[in-house]
């Protein structure tokens, strides 16, 4: 299989390495989605609800995790904290490492989303007899999810993409798998285009359906809103 | 070698950051240059080149920087180039920042408003004077801060290039962690380096969000 001078045959052959491989970064990456995204939430409504003082701890954590590599907080993780005498496997790792990173991501962007709902909405809920929780909840909690539901979308793929560094700590993802099959093959070009072409297609795939769960999961009015607000394009924010 | 994080160890990792820095600057000004074309060619009258813009913004911006790192330093071997590696690292970094900036760019331009089009058109303006003179400099202070914001990103991501050999920040970690068999003390301190260059950018990027949202909303 020669296209253009290059020859993809091998690359290929090595289809079930690679399969394996993608695997890995989707249940890493749906991991860290999952568990990211409720950290984030978390840390933005506990920050909100938290007296003025006691709000420091959240924003070290954010600041600390946004300004320095996912690449040195997985060394930190995989081969700091052993020396500590605490040992993790590299799996293990990338999910804690890719969690703790898109945390800190998620609670800027649900902070915002929260930070956009206006006093009046809360105090008209009060009004309404609703309790303290139940307005944290369906007017505050709800709508600001809704609100900033394309910025997270935005911030999973990157959070996909960014999984391909978990290769760093020798987790065979696609990336990691890569680095294998070219080591054996020698068609190092070749076999970066097709994980690329991999990596697109996942990016694709991914927007697409956390685009539907959006669409089906929130209540009917904001549906609209929210088929307005998607961006055609990826956010433009890069992630590592 | 070095035996212990002593004071010469830290000095080590502090030259290292010299060669993020330079990395982060060189695909800053590559980046930056090809991204501005990629921004008017994505914002142009020419379907062709609307098109090509997208596809080039969208494949950057859909492959991890990692894949690119790879294409680069292995599409230079291949095209017979017997190069440093840091041409490689700074090949790559440059498509990187180029994809995403000319994205930033092309929002900024999009988001000045229509009616200064229109007004300037109605004075006879070419359309590069219109760029020139209305509407590049309208675009630069929406633009401002996400592009100091991306600049983080490309400090972080320019860590990825250790797996290529060059020494920078993170590579020097990784040689340091090994040498002294103190990896948690070695890259918590490779981490405040990271810090100490990334969060000053982060509030600069902020104060100018603040400063120039303003102005922003023409």
């Amino acid at each position: 299989m020669i296209i253009f001078g290059l020859n993809f045959g091998p690359v290929v052959a090595a289809a079930p390495a690679l399969i394996d491989g993608l695997w890995l970064t989707i249940t890493i990456s749906f991991a860290a989605i999952v568990f990211g995204g409720s950290v984030g939430l978390a840390a933005a409504v506990g920050r909100s609800l938290a007296p003025r003082r006691l709000k420091w701890p959240v924003d070290v954590y954010v600041e600390v995790m946004r300004n320095t590599p996912l690449l040195i907080q997985l060394y930190i993780i995989f081969l700091g904290l052993p020396a500590l005498g605490i040992r993790f496997s590299p799996i293990e790792a990338s999910i804690i490492g890719l969690t703790i990173n898109t945390g800190a991501y998620c609670t800027e962007i649900f902070r915002a989303g929260i930070e956009s709902i206006h006093r009046s909405q809360i105090e008209a809920g009060l009004s309404l007899g609703l309790s303290r929780l139940q307005v944290v909840r369906y007017v505050v909690v709800v709508p600001a999810i809704i609100g900033v539901w394309p910025a997270l979308v935005s911030q999973f793929i990157l959070l996909t993409l960014a999984s391909s560094v978990c290769s760093f700590i020798s987790l065979e993802e696609i990336s990691g798998a890569a680095y294998t099959i070219q080591s054996a093959t020698f068609l190092n070009f070749e076999v970066y285009i097709v994980i690329g072409a991999m990596y697109l297609l996942l990016a694709a795939g991914l927007k697409s359906l956390l685009r539907l769960v959006g669409l089906y999961s929130f209540p009917g009015p904001s549906r609209r809103s929210l088929k307005k607000a998607m961006p055609s394009a990826t956010a433009v924010r890069a992630q590592l | 070698m070095i035996s212990e994080f002593d004071a010469n160890a830290f000095l080590f990792l502090l030259k290292s950051a010299q060669w993020t820095v330079m990395l982060t600057l060189t695909a800053t000004l590559m980046g930056g240059v090809a991204g501005l074309v990629i921004a008017l060619a994505r914002v142009s009258h020419k379907a062709l080149l609307r098109r090509a813009a997208t596809f080039y913004i969208g494949v950057i911006q859909g492959v991890p920087v990692l894949v690119i790192l790879f294409l680069a330093f292995f599409g230079v071997a291949r095209l017979g180039l017997d190069l440093p590696a840091f041409f490689a690292a700074a090949l790559a970094m440059s498509l990187f920042a180029s994809g995403y900036l000319a994205e930033i760019w092309r929002g900024a331009i999009q988001s000045v408003p229509k009616p200064q089009w229109e007004a300037s058109t109605s004075l006879a303006l070419t359309r590069l004077q219109q760029f020139r003179y209305i509407i590049i400099p309208q675009a630069i202070r929406i633009a401002l801060p996400p592009t100091v914001g991306f600049l983080v990103q490309l400090v972080k991501n320019t860590s990825i290039v250790s797996i290529l050999g060059v020494v920078e920040l993170a590579r020097a970690g990784q040689i340091l962690s090994v040498a002294t068999f103190q990896p948690f003390l070695v890259f918590v301190a490779t981490a405040a380096l990271y810090f100490a260059i990334c969060f000053p950018l982060s509030q600069i990027s902020r104060r100018l969000e603040v400063k120039l949202s303003g102005y922003a909303k023409g």
